[in-house]
């Protein structure tokens, strides 16, 4: 049986060939896998809402804004601060992110309709805070009731002289935290990219999909800074609303998670005509091909020079615990199991320690971030897709090309420019790739591939740890970070050696395992 | 003591036949509450000589939890308790939920007394979501009178309800007790609503003539018993709450498909005309 059959077997017939199209096993030639599709009821899946993708994804780390949750209080709640997007604040730029505002609807507001509600939480939020904008955003329930909360927003937005945006975003939409995603991505292009001024300079760039999760952005930015990069904004993470409106003035945007950010990019190409590069910050040699590929694209002696130098600099300093975690970690196995890009991402810093990916996998990605960007025109739209708004964009006075178009046709066979090849190309051979994986095929997934390492997140952590397995969060990263970068190469290679150091989950046994649970007597039946 | 919810197509004349009837209960010394399930809260005006009083919503609204009944209770002609459930103004809000939200209220605060013979919900329109079948789920109503004519669109509607009942009559226990026929002076309309209610399974328990008194009474703000006790009309009424008091036929109703619906008004004469 193959190892797929094994995990997948004790399904029912009609769950069994659902799934199958979902889990593959790495061949020469297979590539096409099932995805952003319904979970099937009743199966435990890790997926978010819209709501989850659009406030706790996408606009959530936009620090001098103040998001607006319009709901009852349980959305908002647990939304707060749940993701470690971390942000700093300064004299000229207020910081939000530690806060959680929640209109807190209550049963007559149902009755009644909210808006005059979220009239109100605005009204508040100006007085007591007066934030640079407003966001908000909705949960289920409004969609069902159907406030107009885009009417409220216009109308704040004339009152108190800001920007005031409003995001359709209820649970209910798509099949996972995707939809959210898109719809958070369309409202960035529509209210906020193009609407604020500056001048470029040599290398302006943007950054697009990068969170900042336990301090991932500010190592990036602290590696481009020193090569003389100028980061126009990071978006979403740590980010200046005000910077975020300057984002079209950059030559080059530069895309770290493609699945929850590659709108923004195609728009801001369409629109402006900036290209971007696919880029990967997590692990030592992706890091240095990405700034390679950025130094390629400006393609200045000057540039490529710096960058050589910076990685040298940066190698040195990192090479003695970089050799030290991989004597602890070479040869050990790893499964993954994480959003959109960082399960691809990650397998690039686990080779640098050595580490062997045999399993990795996508909750909420569709399938150009598996099979590659060629598959987009034959991905089928269906109703789910097509009930998510897709904007078209038409080019803006202020488009204008970096590259003339012989440049940019060649530099398009060598670096991926406005291109993304997907996670499975990257696999190796034998190896398992798996949409939407739920609780039951993990159980069954770590007994079948027995991966030294899980990483996945919160919800299903304990499970493999419970069966031995050594687990560890790359949503949030169990409270550490930075892990992207040079530094955060070393911080990754450190917590994951304490992990397989201590392997005090796979020592405990449980007490049904060396006790009986059932206790009997026998009698003569006569 | 016994619930009745009062169903029909929007227009049809559920609220006027509803307080005109419950009059007539009233003048038979039986003890009525009204409650009406309908945000514009005019289901009690001809009870009440006018829209008198503040809705369940409102007084939920303005006063938080905390409510006293009689600030929502009036009592009307006949000493028939008059309650109107209320809810958001039009395109706002989720007036189904206010259903729910204001019938729970209302049992919470002790509206159902004991020693009450009816209660009687008048609800809008059609069944269009869960809170406006609130009266019929979880045992509330357990009986249900659809008020129709001979109009496609009135038969259609009630055999739209019909399946409403059909979902909940084996969960909350509700029953059909009958058509009643609130004419519109169509051709063959007795006759027709005589072969719908059979189809149906049940029983046109009053055909209620066109007569203009109805309408002199309601710009009055009055029922017909209180504006002119001895007109035909007021009889009319009169032998409709005496069917309903006396009523035992009481069934799970078997709606029809739209074909067989179509046919039937065929067989009526209503398509050719």
């Amino acid at each position: 049986m193959s190892k797929v059959d094994r995990i997948i077997d004790h399904y029912s017939a009609r769950v069994y060939k659902n799934r199958k199209l979902h889990i593959i096993e790495k061949t020469d030639d297979n590539h096409e896998i099932a995805a952003n599709t319904r979970t099937i009821p009743g199966i435990m899946t890790n997926r978010g809402c819209c709501y989850a993708g659009c406030k706790g994804v996408v606009i959530g780390p936009i620090k001098d804004v103040a998001v607006i949750t319009h709901g009852p209080i349980g959305c908002g709640f647990y939304s707060w601060g749940t993701r470690r997007n971390k942000a700093r604040g300064d004299e000229n730029t207020k910081n939000f992110v530690e806060y959680c505002l929640s209109t807190d609807m209550q049963e007559p507001d149902i009755v009644f309709g909210g808006e005059k509600k979220l009239r109100q939480a605005i009204k508040e939020v100006v007085e007591i805070f007066n934030p640079d904008a407003i966001m908000i955003c909705s949960t289920c329930p409004v969609g069902l009731i159907g406030d107009d909360i885009h009417a409220v927003a216009a109308e704040a937005e004339k009152l108190y002289g800001r920007k005031v945006i409003a995001f359709s975003c209820e649970g209910y939409k798509g099949v996972s935290q995707s939809g959210g995603h898109h719809i958070a991505n369309n409202g960035l292009i529509r209210h906020i990219i193009g609407t604020e001024e500056r001048a470029p300079t040599k290398y302006s760039i943007n950054m697009l999909g990068e969170y900042n999760i336990g301090g991932d952005a500010w190592e990036i930015e602290r590696i481009l800074k020193r090569i003389g990069y100028d980061l126009v904004a990071n978006i979403p993470g740590d980010a200046s609303i005000h910077d975020i409106a300057k984002a079209h003035i950059a030559h080059l945007n530069l895309v770290q998670c493609h699945r929850s950010i590659n709108y923004v990019a195609d728009m801001l190409k369409d629109k402006f005509g900036t290209s971007w590069l696919k880029v990967n910050f997590i692990g030592v040699s992706a890091t240095i091909k990405s700034l390679r590929d950025m130094a390629r694209f400006f393609d200045d002696p000057e540039l490529y020079a710096r960058t050589e130098q910076v990685i040298a600099e940066e190698l040195a300093a990192i090479q003695e615990d970089m050799e030290y975690y991989k004597s602890k970690l070479k040869g050990k196995t790893a499964a993954l199991f994480v959003g959109g890009s960082r399960s691809h991402h990650y397998q690039k810093l686990l080779k640098d320690f050595g580490m062997e990916t045999i399993m990795a996998g996508y909750e909420f990605a569709h399938r150009d971030d598996y099979e590659g960007r060629e598959v987009l025109p034959f991905i089928k739209e269906d109703a789910d897709s097509k009930n998510i708004e897709s904007i078209k964009v038409e080019k803006d006075e202020r488009y204008r090309l970096y590259l003339t178009e012989e440049q940019y046709e060649r530099l398009r066979k060598e670096i991926p420019l406005d291109y993304y090849a997907g996670m499975i190309r990257e696999m190796e051979k034998g190896t398992i790739i798996v949409d939407d994986l739920n609780h039951y095929e993990t159980e069954e997934m770590l007994k079948v591939l027995k991966p030294d390492i899980f990483f996945s997140g919160i919800k299903d952590k304990y499970i493999a740890q419970k069966a031995g397995t050594l687990s560890r969060q790359l949503h949030s990263y169990d409270y550490s970070g930075p892990y992207a970068g040079f530094n955060g190469a070393i911080n990754f290679g450190r917590d994951v050696t304490m992990g397989i150091t201590t392997p005090a989950w796979g020592l405990v046994k449980a007490p049904w395992k060396t006790q009986p649970i059932l206790k009997g007597q026998l009698q003569e039946v006569v | 003591m016994r619930q009745v919810a009062i169903y029909g197509k929007g227009g049809i004349g559920k609220s006027t036949t509803t307080q005109n009837l419950t009059a007539g209960l009233g003048e038979m010394g039986k003890k009525i509450m009204v409650v009406g399930c309908d945000p514009k809260a005019d289901s009690t005006r001809l009870l009440l000589g006018g829209l008198a009083q503040k809705t369940v919503l409102d007084t939920l609204r303005e006063e938080g939890e905390d409510i006293e009944l009689e600030l929502i209770m009036k009592e009307g002609f006949a000493s028939i308790k008059c309650v109107e459930s209320g809810g958001p103004e039009p395109g706002v809000g989720c007036a189904g939920r206010g259903i729910i939200t204001s019938i729970g209220l209302l049992e919470r605060l002790g509206a159902y007394e004991a020693d009450l013979d009816y209660v009687f919900y008048d609800v809008l329109g059609d069944v269009v979501c869960g809170g406006f079948a609130m009266p019929i789920r979880e045992g509330k109503a357990q009986e249900i009178y659809i008020v129709a004519s001979g109009e496609l669109m009135a038969l259609y509607a009630a055999n739209n309800i019909s399946k409403g009942i059909q979902k909940y009559a084996n969960t909350g226990g509700v029953r059909l007790g009958g058509i009643i026929c609130n004419s519109r002076k169509v051709d063959g309309e007795k006759e027709l609503i005589q072969a719908f209610a059979k189809e149906l399974g049940t029983q046109m328990i009053h055909f209620v003539p066109r007569d203009n008194i109805v309408q002199r009474a309601e710009i009055n703000k009055k029922t017909v018993i209180d504006y002119d006790p001895s007109a035909a009309q007021a009889d009319e009424y009169r032998a409709l709450a005496r069917a309903i008091d006396g009523n035992d036929m009481f069934v799970i109703p078997k709606p029809m498909k739209q074909d067989r619906l179509e046919e039937l008004m065929m067989e009526h004469g209503i398509l050719d005309a």
